[in-house]
């Protein structure tokens, strides 16, 4: 395991050079954060009070917020949620690189959280005390924070994946809800056979589905190791995951939609978009995006690549973290913590946000909750039997914001042409690798 | 084609600029049915976003999904999204109304007033560079101010001037257009003579502006004021690229914001707000054209006839 120093330096003088080229300034380095700080140091910040920024479009955070100022009455919390995804993800990268406007307490998904801190761009929590508590959480959000002894965020929800579907067009056509991939393939045919204006799912190549499906599948096409990164797609995970969706595509039985337009909420709402697998924070835009179709829609455990198999994955889902810039530090940590690890946690849930924590998914009034939307069914008991199922040894890239970004250019071909898609991901493959290599990684042929 | 077109304003004895506004319509011109066609086309190309925004604006978030978007759905829910428009987030949709107003008023006013000053002293002053200064405006007038907002953010940046509201209202303030407009109707519309007369009675040059040339002016500046207005409100790049606090957001980001809530996970899909949200944005503009209609059509011809 042991590099040689000048290549993991030329490597990070490379790297503080990436698009969200974090300021190397003296207070993220590793020396002065390995100081721990006592739970007696909080407290006496939430004495003492003060303000902190927090950058996070989750709409729960809103009552943690003011729950916690009403608890710390000395504390004032300005949450900024107006921004999210791509966005979110600019202006965050943009305020670390001017060393200005930076947010002291900011929501990145677990797919980019390698991104920022391989850059030195977040805090190392365990000094905090963050690394007691990965107990608290369920292993795949655990794993995506955590990165030997050092923890760069706080999971604040995850997303064990789930099939969505919708049982009236299913009753209808008397089709049999699909527990492999195989039935799903059949019954894909079956349901456009029967209405033609009806598909089992809508794609039009999304990365984070597709590395999500990886994911499930078993393939695992990127090795992380500091700065050293192997990608590799031809694995026989993939060649499952490939087989089955390049009929899907070749037979046309995919909707031509894009994920989370207007097209896809009536899509999902009239019955002509029947499953969606994803994960378990899906309910809440269900409720909001498709409120039509209330009834109609209920949730199964993921259709299996072998019969029997019980293999899940995580799709979406994000943490809180500290911008190495961020000001505030402890008052930020123990927010983080009430509302990721503490109190808050009960309120989010309570709002609809589907946990990250053990103790929640465990808990039995959790599981007994009946989702009027999925026509009273106790949607959190599949939810959480597809949490506990899902395999911690899954890595995103550190550039994985930028691998998603060309994802279109390459395997979303095969959507839309006669590309196929093992090509597309090879393409992807050469296009992620020669990117990684322009900013300095040692890749793994 | 072209006779009937340009033929009316040439023929017009009434004194122009103040031309009322049926004088400007030709008498009789044969009918055209290919223009006929086109005009109706055009007419219908322009009114239907509209129909559709006044329409869907009355639907619920599930009578947007469940009903055709020409025709409205069966629930009636204006009066709802109006106020829930207003509400939601603590009424940060006023915030940004309120946002927008201010950058119109600082941004286009001060655009307006920087042209009014400068195209007269172009039109009626003779000052050596005059004709670089011509070059220099028609040249801005070609280059987008969307291809500027990059390198203005740059240097602002340096000056530490991003995320203020001077990020907005400071570009803003530069108008080549409405200056090039100010300038050819100062020229036109202010005989040199009557400037001469006023300072032959002793009026100082500020005397001579306000009270001579001024008024004159009005109909020039209210075109260059909608202009600039227009411009303002619907800026959506410069901010976008300027502001990083949402509550300095204008209208335009914010009902952005809005929009792409529903592509976020455990966001809240108001496809609903966002669409009586640009109805109520767009109201004020559509006010200001109906009431200022006449000065922003002789405007338009200002210069374009030479007598």
């Amino acid at each position: 395991m042991r590099r040689s120093t000048s290549r993991v330096l030329r490597g990070l003088a490379l790297l503080s050079t990436l698009a969200l080229g974090a300021t190397a300034c003296g207070s993220s380095d590793d020396s002065s954060d390995t100081k721990a700080v006592s739970a007696g140091d909080i407290q006496s910040a939430l004495k003492k009070g003060g303000s902190i920024t927090v950058w996070a479009w989750e709409p729960t955070l809103k009552s943690v917020a003011a729950d916690f100022e009403k608890k710390y009455p000395k504390v004032k919390i300005n949450l900024v949620s107006e921004r999210s995804g791509d966005k979110h993800y600019t202006a965050l990268s943009n305020a670390i690189s001017a060393g200005k406007g930076v947010p002291d307490v900011a929501q990145v998904e677990y797919f980019a959280l390698g991104q920022y801190s391989l850059t030195k761009g977040l805090t190392d929590l365990a000094p905090y005390g963050a690394e007691k508590l990965a107990s608290k959480f369920t292993p795949g959000p655990w794993n995506a924070v955590s990165e030997g002894d050092k923890v760069y965020g706080l999971p604040m929800d995850s997303g064990p994946m789930a099939l969505f579907y919708n049982k009236k067009v299913f009753d209808k056509y008397k089709i049999a809800v699909p527990t492999t991939w195989d039935e799903y393939l059949d019954a894909a045919r079956k349901l456009h056979k029967a209405d033609p204006k009806a598909y089992i799912a809508n794609d039009l190549g999304d990365a984070g589905f597709t590395t999500s499906m990886l994911w499930q599948a078993g393939s695992r096409p990127y090795k992380v190791d500091g700065t050293k990164v192997a990608i590799n797609f031809d694995d026989a995970g993939a060649k499952k995951f490939e087989t089955v969706w390049q009929k899907l595509i070749d037979e046309k039985l995919l909707a031509p939609v894009s994920g989370w337009t207007d097209d896809w909420y009536k899509g999902l709402g009239d019955g002509t978009i029947a499953t969606l697998a994803t994960g378990a924070w899906m309910p809440a835009n269900f409720e909001t995006g498709v409120p039509n179709a209330k009834g109609d829609w209920r949730a199964a455990a993921m259709p299996a690549w072998t019969k029997g198999d019980k293999a899940s994955a995580e799709n979406g889902g994000s943490s809180l973290a500290l911008p190495a810039l961020g000001k505030n530090k402890e008052l930020s940590y123990a927010f983080v913590e009430y509302a990721n690890a503490g109190d808050g946690v009960a309120t989010r849930v309570s709002e609809g946000a589907f946990p990250a924590t053990v103790a929640e998914l465990q808990d039995t009034a959790f599981k007994n909750k009946e989702f009027p939307y999925f026509g009273g069914q106790k949607a959190n008991e599949i939810f959480a039997e597809s949490a506990a199922n899902v395999a911690d040894d899954w890595s995103y890239l550190p550039f994985q914001p930028y691998a998603n970004s060309i994802f279109n250019d390459t395997v979303g071909k095969a959507y839309v042409s006669s590309t196929k898609l093992a090509d597309g991901l090879k393409a992807w493959q050469e296009a992620s690798v020669k990117y990684g290599e322009e900013q300095g990684f040692t890749i793994e042929k | 084609m072209s006779t009937s077109v340009t033929a009316s304003p040439a023929k017009s004895t009434a004194p122009k600029l103040r031309t009322p506004r049926k004088k400007h319509t030709p008498g009789k011109p044969k009918r055209n049915v290919l223009l006929t066609v086109l005009m109706g086309l055009m007419v219908l190309y322009t009114v239907v976003p509209l129909i559709w925004l006044v329409i869907n604006s009355t639907k619920t978030q599930t009578g947007l999904a469940e009903s055709n978007g020409l025709w409205f759905a069966h629930d009636f829910a204006l009066w709802d999204n109006v106020r829930d428009t207003f509400t939601y987030h603590d009424g940060i949709f006023g915030r940004w109304l309120l946002n927008t107003l201010l950058y119109v008023v600082l941004g286009a006013g001060g655009a307006t007033l920087l042209a009014v000053l400068g195209g007269y002293a172009l039109a009626k002053f003779d000052f050596p560079g005059k004709r670089a200064v011509f070059a220099v405006v028609i040249g801005a007038v070609a280059v987008p101010g969307t291809a500027l907002a990059v390198p203005t953010f740059l240097m602002f940046s340096k000056m530490g001037l991003t995320d203020t509201p001077w990020a907005v209202i400071i570009p803003s303030l530069v108008s080549p257009f409405g200056l090039y407009l100010m300038w050819v109707f100062a020229a036109e519309a202010i005989p040199t003579e009557l400037l001469e007369a006023a300072r032959m009675d002793g009026a100082s040059e500020v005397r001579t502006f306000f009270r001579v040339a001024l008024p004159l002016l009005a109909p020039g500046i209210v075109t260059v004021l909608l202009f600039t207005t227009v411009a303002t409100w619907n800026n959506y790049f410069l901010p976008l690229i300027m502001l990083k606090d949402p509550d300095w957001y204008p209208l335009t980001l914010g009902l952005s914001a809005w929009s792409s809530q529903a592509q976020t996970i455990g966001g809240d899909v108001i496809f609903n707000l966002v669409i009586t949200g640009s109805l109520l944005t767009i109201l004020p503009l559509i006010a200001a054209f109906l009431f200022l209609q006449k000065y922003w059509q002789s405007g338009l011809a200002a210069g374009s006839v030479k007598e």
